[in-house]
């Protein structure tokens, strides 16, 4: 649009907008009154609130299809379902965080403001059309996570990780920076589309600004050879905060990258697709052999999820290409809405079983709980199936229908990375299940305190939809194929 | 739909099993029996009640995934129910011979067991690709934990090994079944992993040849067959005796029904130039499993070597593409359920009363249990091929149907029943004969329950020795409609 005209807001566009306005309004009521009223109770169902809300506005701005508002953001089903899940991932992770914060923050309630921000940062970046709410996006996801990781007062690793997160993701952010600038100068707009009508003829620049931009993201999913932050601050972070970092903010950079992937014609350029396809398999075999050696189950997630984002990869070439477009972003999204769930799952039932002061994060101190805490083992073991891509759960009709869309489109050198991939990945994740049946050879106690009854009702409905959707998956596939893709 | 209900009461006996364990420990094992019971005289009952004009007993077909055009399709035809009522049989067996072994857990040592049981019933009546690998994976993990928890000295060792061998070569399996369904979508336009569609599929020779291998593999995996059989000595040696009968019993049937219903009709050229191969496979395995029984010092593990043996008459078998070569090999894995799981019955009978599978340490066990030995020479002249006896019948006709294909292969194969008589005879002599072991000071015999268990299978083996035709007709319905022969 010309800078003379006037900038106005259409009904629809307000109603598409709804959600995200009703998060941000929530947002700013929240810290009005944790400023005035310094009460736990109320910050957490202060964001609890913030954050159920703007669901009631989804089925609306759904109604009135794709609204792209003021060329910035893309409101759209392909944004609205992103929005949702990171909504309830952020549910989630507020419902896990009360009890776990308690004896680790004098104050919690600014992690709920920040929990809050951080979803709205990874909404906006889901619904990014255009560089400035890309990068303003993921900007408010990142700095809210610095602070979240950051966030017990005692203890040296969560000030050790967030420090790590800060630096090198601060170094990812500029690196992307200078790609759009690259992006920019060549096409003249900032808009995603605008890359895509580049000729052939007039692109290196262009590609070099998309390899800078790539690394960034690719930073950001964590995958080899960008990935040596990941295990530590898995590590440090605290558990419910690993889970949020580890589903919405690499949902919402795998969101935006598809979207971008589509709308600018990433693929057209062969270099590109074949850099994407080595640094996933690099990804799947990097990950899962490092992931063997791990001792501690955070490091161990922490290697399984760079695995996982190598084979969420597959999704991304396949949608690149014009034949598998539909199919690829189906089961991106199908892969991403499982790997939320079993995800969230794991280190749900890693702070469930944490106590006041040390995360439950070694495996060996897993050893029979099948026999001590029937239904959170039961959970984990559901989760730790998923991850290996075993039937009856989600993992493995995500898994499947990755290999569906990279067999429908002849990609077989990354279907079968994924399957050597998940080959390997059965043994370490089969080693979760094993330690948890092991008989207790002494009363030993594993966990001194009972879980809270809040963390447990979550990690078992989390645990029940993981098995639910392994049986029938159909309602999830249906519903993302009506969403359509971005 | 008689046989989506038939799984799903399975799976909720298991629930109600394992719920049970709170009212008494003998309260699991009664919901086992009373399903399994109910499960074989159901299976006696469609049986009686005869075929319908296709040659069905039962048959039923929901859409379930319809995306993929996956459908819940479930189909029992005479080879089918002549399994699935074995695998009811084998289960009261399963049950009884571990009555007094287990001691901890019992109710989920049920559930385990009617898990497995409910995921092979869903194997031997799939009628859809998918559906028939996600029965195939059902039965795994229940498997895989009733030997890492109820296993003995090196159970984390052979539950690794036997998980890692069936999953790995599932994976290639359901490569191969997307490949072909990829195929079958490219010639016609329809995405289906129906049995019946995709069964006459035009494939290049080349291609047809590496999907044949890929479920070939699978397939020989679980049968097993030499080389990829190396899990089985461990996995049976490890697994508690209901363990043990169920794998020997049943889970290896699996593997060769596989081959009978999937493996050979699905790409019948590909077979059918792979068939020399397969049975000089099934040679080699019949007698290298010979000749390490042979040299084996471990009750247990003697009986899993000879197993190995035997299913190598199967390959051979079916491979000599000849009606009388497919009879014997169903027949065989009729008679090898009944006769290996009464063989590890006793192995379990006797590692229970004297606290080792030694050989060794054993020897005139006769004097003191007399029934027993009458029990295991029964079964040990079973196994070795005894004319009057279901595996004479079984071996005798696979051998037949081999020599009119490959009368070199058939001869060599037939010094595997020689070799057979060596360590049966050798077993039976180390453990019931010779001098009694002056530290045995006594030894319970079998008592009423375990009698009637080895009664009922030594009636099986009478019935399919001297009168095999019930089995013939059911099994010769099944060979005529696949339509593999020439």
């Amino acid at each position: 649009m010309s800078a003379a005209e006037v900038w106005t807001l259409s009904a629809a566009e307000v109603w598409a907008l709804a959600p995200y306005l009703a998060l941000a309004g929530g947002i700013a009521l929240l810290l009005l009154a944790v400023a005035a009223l310094r009460s736990h109770r109320l910050a957490f169902w202060g964001a609890i609130a913030t954050l159920a809300i703007p669901l009631a506005f989804v089925p609306t701005a759904l109604g009135g299809g794709t609204q792209i508002v003021d060329d910035v953001l893309e409101i759209d089903g392909y944004a609205l379902f992103f929005f949702v899940l990171f909504s309830l991932a952020a549910i989630a992770t507020a419902v896990l965080s009360a009890r776990y914060l308690g004896s680790r923050a004098t104050h919690r309630q600014e992690f709920y403001l920040l929990l809050t921000t951080a979803t709205l940062g990874a909404a906006v970046t889901a619904g990014a059309s255009h560089f400035a709410t890309f990068l303003m996006g993921l900007e408010v996801l990142s700095i809210s996570l610095y602070a979240m990781i950051a966030y017990p007062e005692e203890g040296h690793p969560p000030l050790e990780a967030a420090a790590k997160y800060l630096i090198l993701s601060g170094a990812a952010s500029s690196t992307m920076l200078f790609g759009m600038a690259l992006i920019y100068a060549t096409s003249g707009s900032l808009n995603f589309e605008a890359a895509g009508d580049i000729a052939a003829g007039e692109r290196n620049v262009l590609v070099l600004g998309q390899a800078m931009l790539l690394v960034g993201v690719f930073f950001k999913l964590s995958l080899v050879p960008f990935h040596m932050w990941t295990p530590d601050v898995y590590q440090g972070a605290p558990a419910p905060v690993t889970g949020f970092v580890a589903t919405v903010s690499k949902g919402a950079v795998f969101a935006v990258l598809l979207r971008y992937a589509i709308d600018a014609d990433l693929l057209s350029s062969p270099a590109v697709g074949i850099v994407i396809a080595v640094i996933a398999v690099l990804s799947m075999v990097v990950g899962n052999i490092l992931a063997l050696l791990q001792t501690n189950l955070k490091r161990l997630l922490a290697y399984s999820s760079i695995a996982h984002l190598g084979y969420l990869m597959i999704a991304l070439v396949v949608a690149g290409t014009a034949a598998g477009r539909a199919l690829g972003v189906e089961s991106g999204l199908f892969y991403v809405a499982g790997y939320f769930l079993m995800t969230l799952a794991a280190f749900g039932v890693v702070t469930v079983l944490s106590n006041e002061t040390d995360d439950a994060d070694q495996i060996s101190g897993y050893d029979g709980l099948l026999w001590r805490r029937p239904a959170i083992a039961a959970v984990l073991a559901a989760a730790a199936l998923a991850l290996a891509g075993i039937p009856l759960t989600v993992g493995f009709f995500a898994k499947f229908y990755l290999v569906a869309a990279g067999v429908g489109n002849a990609a077989w050198g990354l279907v079968w990375a994924l399957i050597v991939g998940s080959a390997i990945g059965i043994y370490y994740y089969l080693r979760i299940v094993f330690a948890m049946t092991k008989r207790p050879e002494d009363d030993r106690p594993l966990e001194a305190r009972r879980a809270p009854w809040e963390g447990l009702a979550t990690v078992v409905l989390l645990g029940v939809l993981i098995v639910l959707l392994g049986i029938y998956p159909s309602p999830v596939i249906e519903l993302i194929r009506e969403l359509g893709g971005p | 739909m008689i046989l989506f209900v038939v799984i799903l009461a399975l799976l909720a006996a298991g629930v109600v099993a394992w719920a049970s364990e709170r009212l008494s420990k003998d309260a699991p094992r009664l919901v086992s029996i009373v399903a399994f019971g109910a499960g074989l005289i159901w299976s006696a009952a469609l049986w009686l009640d005869g075929a319908d004009a296709g040659g069905l007993y039962a048959a039923m077909d929901w859409p379930w995934i319809a995306r993929f055009g996956i459908h819940l399709a479930l189909e029992m035809d005479g080879l089918s129910l002549l399994m699935v009522a074995l695998t009811m049989f084998l289960g009261i067996v399963a049950v009884v011979s571990s009555w007094d072994e287990i001691e901890s857990g019992h109710g989920f040592f049920q559930f385990n067991i009617l898990w497995v049981m409910a995921g092979v019933v869903g194997v031997f009546t799939a009628m859809d690709l998918l559906l028939f690998f996600f029965f195939w994976e059902v039965m795994l993990i229940p498997m895989y934990l009733l030997i890492a928890i109820w296993g003995h000295e090196e159970k984390a060792y052979a539950s690794m090994k036997f998980f890692l061998f069936t999953q790995i070569s599932g994976l290639l399996m359901l490569f191969a079944i997307l490949a072909l369904v990829y195929v079958h979508h490219g010639a016609t336009g329809e995405i289906t992993f129906s049995y019946k569609a995709l069964l006459g599929t035009e494939i290049d020779p080349r291609i047809a040849t590496w999907l044949m291998l890929g479920f070939f593999v699978a397939f020989a995996t679980k049968l097993p067959s030499v080389p990829v059989h190396t899990w089985l000595p461990d996995a049976h040696t490890q697994a508690p005796t209901a363990g043990s009968v169920i794998l020997a019993g049943i889970l290896l049937k699996t593997g060769a029904y596989g081959i009978i219903r999937f493996a050979v009709p699905l790409f019948p050229e590909a077979s059918a130039d792979f068939a020399l191969w397969a049975m000089l496979l099934g040679t080699v395995s019949i007698l290298y499993g010979g000749a390490m029984a042979f040299s084996q010092s471990d009750f247990k593990r003697l009986v899993a070597y000879s197993s190995i043996a035997h299913m190598g008459f199967i390959l051979l078998g079916v491979y000599a593409f000849n009606e009388l070569g497919m009879q014997g090999a169903i027949v065989t894995m009729v008679a090898h359920g009944f006769s290996t799981a009464a063989l590890f019955m006793m192995a379990g009978a006797i590692q229970q009363r004297l606290h080792t599978r030694e050989m060794s340490e054993m020897g005139g066990l006769w004097t003191h249990a007399p029934r027993m030995g009458t029990m295991t020479l029964f079964f040990v002249i079973a196994s070795v091929g005894m004319p009057g006896l279901g595996n004479f019948v079984g071996e005798f006709l696979a051998l037949l149907g081999a020599f009119q294909e490959n009368w070199l292969m058939a001869v060599v194969a037939t010094a595997g029943i020689v070799v057979a008589a060596v360590y049966g005879l050798y077993l039976m002599q180390r453990s019931f004969q010779g001098t009694p072991n002056p530290d045995i000071a006594s030894m319970r015999d079998f008592g009423l329950r375990e009698m009637s268990v080895m009664a009922a299978m030594m009636a099986g083996l009478v019935w399919v020795g001297i009168y095999p035709q019930h089995v013939l007709e059911l099994s010769n319905a099944t060979i005529q409609t696949l339509g593999v022969l020439p």
